[in-house]
Formats: structure tokens, C-alpha cells, sequence
């Protein structure tokens, strides 16, 4: 039954007696974790988006210069972002790779895949590190200009939010190391996977946005209504 | 792909010493009470802050110890202390805790582990906070909206460590909500027992539900402008602070917006005052139909507007910010949304009424706080239609106008129907019940005073006289007959402070010598009063879950012995003396 559906029951009315069976079944039937997961990710989307929100505002004060669409701006060109973007696009791949290796109950090779993840999402942390750097050894710091200071904060949310995702996968290869059940194991996956997709997701946003030129970020802000 | 839901297994984390019964619990019941206590303990900080304020207030010039710094410190720690660390975690920590497996069938919360790791969690933050009485400088003195830029420079007290505890606190205590909230949601969700369909929920399930689903959308915003702030603060950088001018050096900061941090901080700020309203709606509602023995007046209308006021809390936020500046179109769309929102609020008002019209009320302790918030709830939002509108609220947006409305509406209203459901539940968690003496003695003292501190506030307001001010010398358009009318509130401030003794005092001699509660002293309908056990043992319902048969309100059905039908009672198991009469009454 549909949730509006739901919602227009009229409960005050009797079940005749023996009630009706498909009240018998208990509700329970779902799965927490995936539930939680979803909410959290929606928590998750409402921090991103309120911090998009007031980057946009924000540019709109004059001392907010953007970081490409310029030669001379870093992000005119920013290989070493798309370098990075390419990194976390293969660590979700493995992500991918494993849940559908564990789903063949092939165990060992999808420990493998999930390793090469975290092996990857932990190399796409030290490469937004040495974006950092690059950025500050070019005039860019953490103070010099609004969307400089947008770029380090947004991006390093999102690494704390990666790293998070690598802690709940550490309970999940203890779970490979333990030998539980397969079925324990692409459930734990599943929602991982999802996870890592989500910020992969993220990150796309991010990337398209803070690379953005003066021109477009302008557009957005005044289609925000700022 | 399933995996079954923790709440069906009885033995799962079964405590097995006094630690992990009483300290690392994860039952619901335990972590319900741990929550409570430190709520109220950190409830009753904020108590005394409050008195403190009022002594200058009433009496300025009096009080040495007391300093225009202090004051400040203790309105901040006062108003933030009192919306977050009090009524959230009481009513969703505590209440939500308790009731939310036991009213929908459950032996426990979905992710028991995670519900530990959220009080203590909750706890580090409230430590965080009371941490800033101690460091130098004492707590931040920003007012508990913590505007920048005064709140992060010289000038304001507890610029400098009181401001980062206050902004670790909050990050930390927003971590706390999202493992409790994500439980609650979850288990209402998926541990619903059989029969319990979301419309047989009661309505404070109903209440907790969707109050716990805007906490998980609105707190984020909250997090995001206490991060930004911490940058501003800590690092330098210019998210909210403007170029500016501080004892008389030109700062680094450059173009920031503070009225971005207004917005930032309304958008959790008015959803949060439905957080805590929308939990006391419901359980304000089963009270009502418990102690008028009638089922409540338009159920299905009462879920709706839940639903409908969660919604439109994230469309009225700035209405708190008619004076800040913004565009004048803003006041507008906001004033109509605050009037719109204003609608299933009053429906669920008149059904609070309509349950009592003609009811058979039980002027017991319970329904006399229901029954004083209904009237505390209606007087704060008819002051609420005053500041909805702009062009009223400009004029008495700083006055005790304000301080009047939002103590009606989100300080007084809310804790009556605390008491309400303390009284309500104590004999179910402790199986004793309170003292009906001091009880009364208790909710006519708390509801006089307070109304004698916030009614006359709405005329001080309308007088002119400005909130936030620690001394009113020398503004020769304020009458003596307001400081007059101040030392009268600070009077009946400091009794209705003293007189929270008497309930603390029937709390703890009850729990040791209180008449034993019997297993449903109410004759209510809802599951937590149908357990095996009274209080409950850990489990909840011994081998088997109870299976739910009808809706929470079935009281006074025609042709019924009892006044009250159980969710759990099939229609063949009711004891009937009229069978005619209860065929027709449609069971």
C-alpha cells in the first residue's frame, strides 16, 4: 500500500473478527541497516547542500574571486583533479566489483576488490592532499580568498565522510576474516557499496562546482535566488 | 536481501552485570532514564542561570556578584542549554527511548549499540559545555543565537574558549541526535509488532516520528554554520565575518556575510522548535484521551497535521529575522508561510478541545498539565500571530514581547506537558505511582508563576522595554511601574523555581516509599501498559510479542464493561454488557 494510502486508513473502524490476515504479518519484514543508510544519506545530502547554498551566497560578496575560467586561475585546468576524480571512480568500481564477486559467493576474490577500494580511497585522500599543497604553494591558501577557503572546507568534509566509510568497511572485512555467511557479508557489502557510490557522487558535485568559472557560479547563485 | 530486526530477539545483549545493566546499557529503558537524568541535571543548570538573570532584572544594583558579562553568559547558556540540551534530549532521548518499543511492540530499539553510543555521546557534549564555566573567560555571552561577528570578538564575553566549547559541543551533541534519531526512525519503521499498522500508532509515536525525521534534516544546518563559525574563529577565514573594526584594529577578515549565518542557523532554528513541539503534541494527545476516557477527536486529521507542520517548519525560518536586514520581499513569503503553518496547528488545538468536550475527565495529575498546556500552548501562538507579521514584529522584535511569546510557546508549554508525562509514566517506569498532594501543590504553583513571569512580559514588551539589556538605567521612557513589575516576575521566577523542589522531592520519596502503581493505574489503552512485567523487564514482553488488534483509542466503546479497550484485545476477548450496543458501535 502506497504511503498516502497509508495515511487515509481510518483505524477507529473495527477489523471484523479474525482480523484482516495481512495485519498479522509483522512489519518488520525490511532491513534496518538499509533504512538507517538511507536516512543517513540524506542527512549527509542536507550538510553538502547547505554547503552549497552558502557558497553560492557567498560568492555574490565582491571579495569572492573563482578559482578557474581565467589562465591564470588554478582550476582553469585542473588535471590533477580529473587525475584524482579517476581514482575514486575506480575505487567504486571495486566496490562494485566486489559486491557482485560476494554475491557469486566468490568470498576471496571480492575481499580483494574491496581491499584494492580501500587501497584506492586512501590514495584519493593523499592526492586531494597534494592538490592542497599545489593550491598553496600558488598563492591559494586557506584564508586568501572565500573560494579557496570553500575549496579546503568542502573538500576535506568530504574526505572525513570517505574516511568514515573506510571505518564502518574495517567492521565489514573483519567480517571476511571471521568467515561469516556470505549472506552477512554482501548485506554489509551492499550498503558500503552504496555508500561509496553516494560520495563518488558527491565528489562529482563538488568538483563541478568548485572548478566552476566566475560566469557559472554567478548563473547558479542567481538561480538560488542570491 | 532481509535481515531480521534485532527488536524480536529477547536475548540479544542481555545484561549480565551491574555495568552492563546500569552504566554500558543497551536497553531502550536504561538509556531512556540515563538520558532523562542528565537532561534534567543540565535543565536544572539552566534553571538557576535563569533565577541569576532575573535577581538583576528585579533587582539591578543588588547583586554584586553579578556583572554585565555574567548576565550575558547567562542568558546564552540559559536559552541553549534549555531548547537543545534539555527539551531535544528529553523528549526524543528520553521519552523516545522509553516509549518508542513499548508503544509499537518492540523488545527493543532496532540498533541497541548504537543507542548507547548516542547517550554517551550526548553526554560528552553536555560536559563539553558545562567544561566552558570553567576555562578562562567563562562560557560564550553571544546570546544563544550566536550571531557573528559579536560572538566570536573581543567585546563579548567568552570570545574566545566559551565560543569553540560552545561550537564543539553542538557538533558533537548534533552526532549524538543523528545515532538516536536514525534508531528511532528505524525501529518505528521496521519493529512494529503485528497489527500495528502506522495509523494504529499513538499519536506521540506519530509525533516522535516525524519530529525525529526533521531533527535528522535541520540539525545538519546547524552543524555546517558551527563548523563554518569554528574556521572563522580558529583559522581566519571570512565564511560569515565582515571586514570589520575591533578595538579599534582592522581585522583580516574580508566580506563575509553574517546574515548567511542567520539564515543557516533559523533553518535548524524554527524546525527545532517543532522538534520539541511536535513529541509533546502527541503524548499532550494521548494524555487528553486517556484522562477524558474518549478517543481523540480527529485521529487521522491529528497525523496529518504532524506531517503537515514537519513540512512547513523549513519554509518559515526567517521570520525570526525581520530585522536583520534582508530583502524586504523575504518578509513577505515567510509571513505567509508563518500564517499558513498556523493552520494545522490551530486544528490540532480545537481536536485537543473536542476530545475534552463532553469527555469524562479525570482531573488527575496528567491531565491537569494537559489541560495547562492547552492554555499556555494557545496563549504563545495567538502572541505568535502578532511577530508572524512583519510590520508588528519590527517594532517589538527586541522587547520582552518576544521573551513573553517564545517562553509561552516553547518553554512553559513544553515542560508542562513534561511534567505531564512524567507524572503519566513514572508509575509505569518505577512502579510506583507520585504523590497526588504534592503533585497539585506542584502544577498550580508552576502554572501561576509562570504565568505571572511571562504574561506580564508581553506588556513590558509593548512598553518598549528591550530584551537583553543587563541594566535598564537612564531609558526615561520606561515607567517605574515596569522596574516595579520586573522585581514582581524576578518574585515569581525565584517560587516557581523553589517550588520545582516539591517535585524533585515527590520523585525521590516515591521511588522509595510511593504508593505501589498497579499494572494500569490509568485504564489506558496503549502497549506500554499492557506488559507482563510492571516496570518492565529487559525484553519488554517476556516470550511473546503482543499482537495489536485495534487503534490506541478505543475508550468508553458503547456496550463495553470497561471504559478502556486494550490494542491488544481481540473483539472476542471484551468482556460486553450490551452486545446490541457494541455491534453497533462498529466492533
Amino acid at each position: 500500500m502506497s504511503l498516502i494510502g497509508k495515511l487515509m486508513e481510518k483505524p477507529w473502524l473495527a477489523q471484523p473478527e479474525g482480523m484482516d490476515p495481512a495485519l498479522l504479518v509483522a512489519p518488520n519484514t525490511g532491513w534496518p541497516a538499509r533504512t538507517a543508510l538511507r536516512f543517513f544519506l540524506g542527512t549527509v545530502t542536507v550538510i553538502f547542500f547547505l554547503f552549497i547554498m552558502t557558497l553560492l551566497g557567498r560568492s555574490q560578496m565582491g571579495d569572492f574571486h573563482a578559482l578557474a575560467g581565467e589562465p591564470w586561475l588554478p582550476f582553469d585546468r585542473p588535471v590533477q583533479l580529473w587525475w584524482n576524480s579517476a581514482i575514486l571512480l575506480l575505487s567504486s568500481i571495486a566496490m562494485h566489483a566486489g559486491l557482485w564477486l560476494a554475491r557469486q559467493n566468490r568470498l576471496q576474490a571480492s575481499l580483494l576488490a574491496v581491499m584494492l577500494a580501500v587501497v584506492l580511497v586512501l590514495g584519493f585522500m593523499l592526492a586531494q592532499g597534494y592538490v592542497w599543497q599545489q593550491l598553496a604553494v600558488a598563492g591559494f591558501g586557506l584564508t586568501t580568498n572565500p573560494a579557496s577557503s570553500y575549496f579546503y572546507l568542502l573538500t576535506a568534509v568530504h574526505l572525513v565522510h570517505l574516511l568514515g566509510g573506510v571505518v564502518a568497511l574495517s567492521g565489514l572485512l573483519r567480517r571476511y576474516w571471521q568467515q561469516h555467511s556470505q549472506a552477512r557479508i554482501v548485506a554489509g557489502l551492499t550498503l558500503c557499496t552504496t555508500y561509496w557510490h553516494y560520495l563518488f557522487g558527491i565528489w562529482l558535485v563538488l568538483f563541478a562546482l568548485l572548478t566552476s568559472s566566475a560566469g557559472t557560479i554567478d548563473s547558479l547563485a542567481a538561480l538560488c535566488g542570491f | 536481501m532481509t535481515e531480521t530486526a534485532i527488536a524480536d530477539h529477547a536475548d540479544e545483549h542481555h545484561p549480565s552485570s551491574f555495568a552492563s545493566k546500569y552504566i554500558w546499557s543497551q536497553d531502550h529503558k536504561v538509556i531512556a532514564i540515563q538520558y532523562s537524568l542528565t537532561a534534567i541535571f543540565v535543565g536544572l543548570v539552566a534553571l538557576v542561570l535563569s533565577a541569576l538573570m532575573r535577581l538583576q532584572l528585579g533587582f539591578p544594583d543588588h547583586f554584586s556578584f553579578i556583572s554585565p558579562e555574567s548576565y550575558l553568559q547567562f542568558v546564552t547558556m540559559h536559552g541553549m542549554i534549555m531548547v537543545v540540551y534539555l527539551l531535544t534530549a528529553l523528549l526524543l532521548g528520553g521519552f523516545g527511548n522509553y516509549l518508542i518499543p513499548l508503544m509499537i511492540g518492540a523488545r527493543d530499539m532496532v540498533f541497541p549499540l548504537l543507542n548507547m553510543l548516542s547517550f554517551w555521546t550526548y553526554l560528552l557534549s553536555v560536559l563539553v559545555l558545562l567544561a566552558s564555566f570553567f576555562v578562562p573567560g567563562g562560557p560564550t555571552g553571544a546570546g544563544w543565537t550566536l550571531y557573528p561577528p559579536q560572538a566570536i570578538l573581543p567585546g563579548t564575553p567568552g570570545h574566545d574558549w566559551g565560543i569553540l566549547l560552545m561550537l564543539i559541543s553542538l557538533g558533537i551533541f548534533i552526532v549524538a541526535f543523528t545515532m538516536g534519531g536514525l534508531n528511532y526512525v528505524c525501529t518505528i519503521l521496521q519493529a512494529r509488532t503485528k497489527g500495528m499498522t502506522l495509523m494504529r500508532m499513538p499519536l506521540t509515536i506519530w509525533g516522535i516520528f516525524v519530529a525525529t525525521i526533521m531533527g535528522l534534516l535541520a540539525f545538519p544546518a546547524l552543524l555546517v554554520s558551527a563548523i563554518m563559525m569554528f574556521m572563522d574563529k580558529v583559522v581566519g577565514t571570512s565564511f560569515f565575518m565582515p571586514a570589520i573594526l575591533s578595538m579599534g584594529e582592522v581585522l583580516d577578515h574580508t566580506g563575509g556575510s553574517p546574515i548567511l549565518f542567520q539564515h543557516l542557523f533559523w533553518f535548524f532554528g524554527h524546525p527545532e522548535v517543532y522538534i520539541v513541539a511536535l513529541p509533546a503534541f502527541g503524548i499532550v494527545s494521548d494524555i487528553l484521551a486517556t484522562h477524558a476516557r474518549k478517543n481523540i477527536f480527529g485521529y487521522r486529521m491529528m497525523v496529518w497535521a504532524i506531517v503537515v507542520i514537519g513540512l512547513l517548519s523549513f519554509v518559515v525560518w526567517a521570520h525570526h529575522m525581520y530585522v536583520s536586514g534582508m530583502n524586504p520581499y523575504f518578509g513577505f513569503f515567510f509571513a505567509t508561510t508563518t500564517l499558513i503553518i498556523a493552520v494545522p496547528t490551530a486544528l490540532k488545538v480545537y481536536n485537543w478541545i473536542l476530545t475534552l468536550w463532553r469527555g469524562n475527565i479525570q482531573l488527575t495529575l496528567p491531565m491537569l498539565f494537559a489541560i495547562g498546556f492547552i492554555f499556555t500552548f494557545i496563549h504563545g501562538g495567538l502572541s505568535g500571530l502578532f511577530l508572524g507579521n512583519v510590520v508588528i514584529d519590527l517594532p517589538l522584535s527586541d522587547t520582552y514581547f518576544v521573551v513573553g511569546h517564545f517562553h509561552m510557546v516553547m518553554g512553559l508549554s513544553p515542560i508542562l506537558v513534561l511534567y505531564a508525562a512524567i507524572y503519566h509514566w513514572f508509575p509505569k517506569v518505577t512502579g510506583r505511582m507520585l504523590h497526588t498532594g504534592l503533585g497539585k501543590v506542584h502544577f498550580w504553583a508552576t502554572l501561576i508563576g509562570a504565568y505571572s513571569v511571562f504574561l506580564p512580559m508581553h506588556y513590558l514588551g509593548m512598553l518598549g522595554l528591550p530584551r537583553r539589556y543587563f541594566g535598564m538605567a537612564g531609558t526615561e521612557y520606561i515607567p517605574e511601574s515596569a522596574h516595579l513589575l520586573n522585581a514582581n516576575i524576578t518574585v515569581a521566577a525565584i517560587l516557581v523555581a523553589v517550588v520545582q523542589l516539591v517535585f524533585i522531592a515527590n520523585v525521590i520519596v516515591s521511588l522509595r516509599r510511593g504508593e505501589k502503581a498497579p499494572a494500569n493505574p490509568w485504564g489506558a489503552t496503549t502497549l506500554e501498559w499492557q506488559t507482563p512485567d510492571n516496570p518492565p523487564t529487559h525484553g519488554n514482553w517476556g516470550p511473546a510479542l503482543p499482537v495489536v488488534h485495534r487503534w490506541a483509542y478505543d475508550f468508553s466503546v458503547p456496550g463495553a464493561k470497561d471504559d478502556f479497550i486494550p490494542q491488544n484485545v481481540p473483539n472476542s476477548a471484551v468482556e460486553v454488557t450490551d452486545a446490541k450496543a457494541f455491534a453497533e458501535a462498529g466492533q
